[in-house]
């Protein structure tokens, strides 16, 4: 019997705002402990939530984003259980009438196709606290409240997740939107964004689902991979020996790369849900929709398709090169009214790239602009300096934030092209090597490279690799 | 005589006629206060009163003030359930015996704003939970007319203090009827101003969407003085009204020729006291004395309040209770490492019974297979009981009732029967489900000598009509 995976994922997506969704206070990361709360996030008795604009507004941009309906009519509810890292005792979320629904990503499926995931809703609600254990499990545990409050967005999949590459797939698509978007940049270490799963098995071709799990506790996308992969094939052994599988929730223990059952009693939670009586409904016309909407910048799917048939790049390239916003901003700045984008979305995809990572920046801080890259390709494609020597002088402009002319300048490093010169070099090597040119002439041709080495070693590397060629040819009469 | 016998108006004439100074006024409510605690049977009105906070207050209002504030420098004694920064804010219950508010409450900061000082917290039921003031974890309040009858509640200690001259005026809170039945059982006037007139930031919340603060004061003047010191938008509370607020006193004084009364024939049905029926009827022939139009309206779901009110009211307040643990702020009772046991513990040892007995009808009502059936189904019934008004409304520009189907009771002689106290409010709910505004107003006595009030309800903010109503009845009544 084959089984196949049915997999949908909740996504908690943490807004950038400046401040949180119900109150003034910020949402900086990393600050003291208790340093960024007021009696509204604190839950003290007689304050009351005030709905954070920019959160709304964000949460709608994801919304229109991520192809969802964005509903006129929107309400928050209060979610209700006790835990120390929530104060009021509820948390303020969406049920019945969240603000987005219906929506969906186009991802590839595992042999390259494109399959639309979809979004069952992406509702607005607030962030819980912190809790910090200390190291002995009889010590005691504190509550940072720092974060509680902070804007989240919870996106829900639809169950038409697969396998667990794509997963992975619709992370990345995620991650990609809000980062283009410019609501977060779902940086997992810093929490911006969580991942629960759920997988049920079924018989390929059934219509039924199996029997829910939930799984939780993974901190990167590479664990939610594993521990798909995992929950699979321990389900199916458990299906396949005859035996039976009951709901329930595991969390994944990176230390053994497998899921555990959660040892806490996890009783059902009843919230409870009722609309917050200290908040009013959410209500949006067409207008401010549409008006928001325009504002949307372009997205990754449709900048991946236009740079494959606007630039001519592969869509290996282009997926790369659009993985990032900014990247490909760099990119298109770049090849403003240069006449090969190719070469030039080649080397950002290797030097530039490799150069960035050895330096640790981003691309923000990274000193070669793109206008200065786009002056380095001219300089290049003029014939003023090799590619060798390009990529010495690209690194310093990546330390010094000079200009590709000014170093050329400054260094002496145009290439030479003199044939006169040329000449008087390559006699001298010619003189030096007596032994390789009887090689070559000899008809061992691997000799000649050496040669070519020596020609372009004693000009510092500055002389044009085809002419040396050519001259030394004609010389050694080859 | 004392000055703590002055009302209001007359306080404020002797403060800006340097006839009297604030320290003068409030040493005398403090000396009143000394004497009620060793007098036989106290009123016991106050649950704190800090003299040295309340001379901050004081010496804080003379740097800001200017000669031309509202109040004067008046103080006015405030129930426990508003946040005053620098007092302890106990709402009468043992969970928060110690908690000092960090902050002002809106109505607070409007009332220093207008000039008022607030000075001592008033004693009540437990969260605003009561009809008696037999449910504070500060001993019960006695009725000043008669030591040994009920003031009523739950702002029963503002409503005593106000009649037994151990304060001015005084700020209560109403959510089914808190501010006006222990008005008109300690022969007072009280008003709830329209939902959302003054803001609720600051007040304690029992029920979100029925809680409103409002005055408790010697004469109709005073009541609608002190509402102009506090009502007014607040960006700070979502529910706050965008109205313009009023110069309440002006209409004090003004004709009611021509105004049309309604008498609703379900509130004089049976269960109302014979005598407290012929009082309120000697307040309605006043009103028609005085050129109003009287007619017989109906209120045809005024039989489903009592149970549309406890079902939401007490939904509403199992959550607003949910944050009380003693983790945070408020007393700790026990020590332990469960955190379970904790909450348990915490917060069966800290709520009194009454409390208890709402949250649990509250959870109930809002848990799984139960919502639909009870939490749903009332918010339906509280629409149409909305409806009700609004067509009455249509036809007439009050409507007069009773307060209460019963004068102050004996002291502990309905303690058993929790279901007959809440029957009880019948009068006094629907306008708290409506979020209208109403008032009590004395309109006479028992043989007894018992107080009784008469209930004006006016639709949304027009409290004007009220404070013209009230008036004529007061004059007419004395």
């Amino acid at each position: 019997m084959n089984y196949e995976a049915v997999i949908g994922l909740e996504v908690h997506v943490q807004l950038n705002t400046k401040s949180k969704t119900f109150c003034s206070c910020s949402t900086e990361f990393g600050e003291r402990p208790n340093s960024h709360t007021c009696p509204v996030c604190l839950g003290l008795p007689g304050a009351l939530p005030v709905l954070n604009r920019e959160a709304l507004r964000k949460g709608i941009l994801a919304g229109l984003a991520l192809n969802c309906e964005i509903a006129k009519y929107s309400v928050f509810a209060r979610k209700n259980y006790f835990y120390p890292d929530l104060p009021k005792a509820y948390q303020i979320s969406q049920y019945e009438y969240p603000l987005n629904k219906n929506g969906f990503v186009i991802i590839k499926d595992d042999n390259g196709n494109d399959k639309k995931i979809g979004i069952t809703r992406a509702h607005l609600e607030e962030d819980a606290g912190k809790l910090i254990h200390d190291e002995d499990p009889k010590g005691p545990s504190y509550v940072d409240l720092n974060r509680c409050g902070t804007p989240l967005l919870e996106i829900v999949s639809e169950p038409d997740i697969r396998t667990p590459g794509e997963a992975v797939r619709y992370l990345n698509a995620i991650k990609e939107i809000m980062q283009y978007i410019g609501v977060s940049e779902c940086n997992m270490e810093k929490g911006e964004l969580r991942v629960d799963v759920n997988i049920s098995i079924r018989p390929v071709g059934s219509k039924e689902f199996g029997i829910k799990h939930e799984i939780k506790n993974m901190n990167s996308f590479a664990n939610v991979k594993r521990a798909l992969e995992y929950e699979i094939k321990r389900q199916i052994k458990v299906l396949r020996a005859g035996g039976s599988l009951k709901q329930e929730t595991r969390l994944f223990d990176q230390s053994k790369n497998a899921t555990v059952p959660m040892r806490t009693k996890e009783e059902a939670h009843d919230y409870r849900y009722f609309p917050d009586p200290d908040l009013v409904p959410v209500i949006l016309t067409d207008e401010e929709i549409s008006s928001l909407k325009e504002e949307l910048p372009e997205l990754p799917e449709p900048r991946r398709k236009r740079f494959v048939k606007e630039y001519g790049l592969t869509e290996y390239d282009a997926e790369n090169l659009c993985s990032s916003k900014k990247l490909a901003d760099y990119f298109e700045n770049a090849v403003k009214g240069y006449s090969n984008p190719k070469k030039i979305a080649n080397w950002i995809l290797s030097e530039m790239i490799k150069v960035m990572k050895s330096q640790q920046v981003d691309i923000d801080s990274f000193l070669v602009k793109p206008d200065m890259l786009r002056e380095l390709f001219e300089i290049i494609d003029s014939g003023e300096i090799t590619g060798k020597i390009a990529k010495e002088v690209f690194l310093d402009m990546a330390k010094t934030g000079k200009k590709a002319s000014e170093i050329v300048k400054e260094k002496g490093l145009k290439q030479v092209a003199d044939t006169s010169v040329l000449e008087k070099v390559i006699d001298e090597v010619i003189k030096e090597n007596p032994k390789v040119v009887d090689d070559i002439k000899g008809g061992k041709n691997k000799a000649f490279g050496f040669l070519v080495g020596q020609v372009m070693k004693k000009t510092k590397g500055k002389a044009n690799p085809g002419l040396v060629n050519k001259i030394l040819k004609q010389k050694l009469g080859v | 005589m004392g000055l703590n016998e002055l009302s209001l108006k007359d306080a404020m004439e002797k403060l800006k006629n340097k006839e009297v100074k604030i320290e003068d006024i409030i040493d005398d409510i403090f000396n009143a206060y000394k004497n009620d605690k060793n007098s036989e049977k106290p009123i016991n009105a106050y649950i704190s009163f800090d003299l040295e906070q309340i001379k901050r207050e004081v010496e804080a209002f003379r740097k800001t003030s200017d000669e031309e504030s509202l109040l004067k420098g008046a103080p006015i004694a405030i129930k426990d359930i508003i946040n005053i920064r620098g007092t302890k804010t106990t709402c009468a219950s043992k969970i928060l015996a110690d908690y000092e508010s960090p902050y002002d409450a809106t109505a607070i900061a409007y009332l220093k704003k207008s000039g008022g000082i607030p000075a001592g917290k008033l004693n009540m039921d437990e969260f605003a939970m009561g009809s008696t003031n037999e449910n504070s974890s500060y001993g019960i309040v006695r009725n000043p007319v008669n030591r040994d009858k009920i003031p009523g509640g739950s702002s029963g200690g503002a409503a005593a203090a106000v009649a037994g001259n151990l304060a001015i005026a005084a700020l209560g809170s109403d959510t089914g009827g808190s501010i006006r039945q222990p008005a008109s059982m300690c022969g007072v006037f009280g008003i709830k101003p329209t939902y959302g007139r003054v803001s609720r930031y600051g007040l304690v919340a029992y029920a979100s969407s029925f809680d409103q603060i409002g005055p408790i004061t010697k004469t109709v003047l005073d009541g609608a003085i002190l509402l102009e010191a506090i009502a007014g938008y607040d960006v700070k509370d979502s529910t706050s009204a965008p109205v313009e607020t009023e110069k309440y006193s002006e209409y004090v004084g003004q004709s009611i020729k021509g105004k049309k009364i309604g008498i609703p024939d379900e509130y004089f049905g049976e269960g109302l006291d014979d005598e407290v029926r012929k009082s309120v009827e000697n307040g309605i022939k006043i009103l028609e004395e005085a050129g109003a139009e009287v007619k017989k309206i109906n209120l045809k779901y005024t039989k489903y309040a009592i149970a549309t009110y406890y079902i939401i009211a007490t939904a509403e307040a199992s959550s607003n209770l949910a944050r009380f643990d003693g983790i945070r702020y408020g007393t700790r009772l026990i020590k332990t490492e469960d955190l379970d046991r904790l909450y348990r513990e915490n917060r069966s040892r800290g709520f009194g019974d009454e409390v208890k007995r709402r949250i649990l009808l509250g959870t109930f009502t809002l848990s799984s297979g139960y919502y639909d059936a009870y939490y749903l189904k009332a918010q339906k019934v509280r629409t149409l009981i909305r409806e009700d008004f609004r067509k009455a409304f249509d036809e007439v520009d009050l409507i007069a009732t009773p307060v209460s189907p019963k004068v102050a009771w004996d002291i502990g002689s309905m303690m058993d029967d929790p279901l007959q106290m809440y029957l009880a409010d019948i009068y006094t709910v629907p306008v708290n489900l409506a979020g209208l505004p109403a008032a009590s107003v004395p309109c006479g006595k028992t043989t007894e000598g018992l107080p009784v009030g008469l209930q004006l309800i006016a639709y949304h903010f027009n409290e004007a009509d009220i404070f013209r109503a009230a008036t004529i009845v007061e004059e007419g009544a004395k």
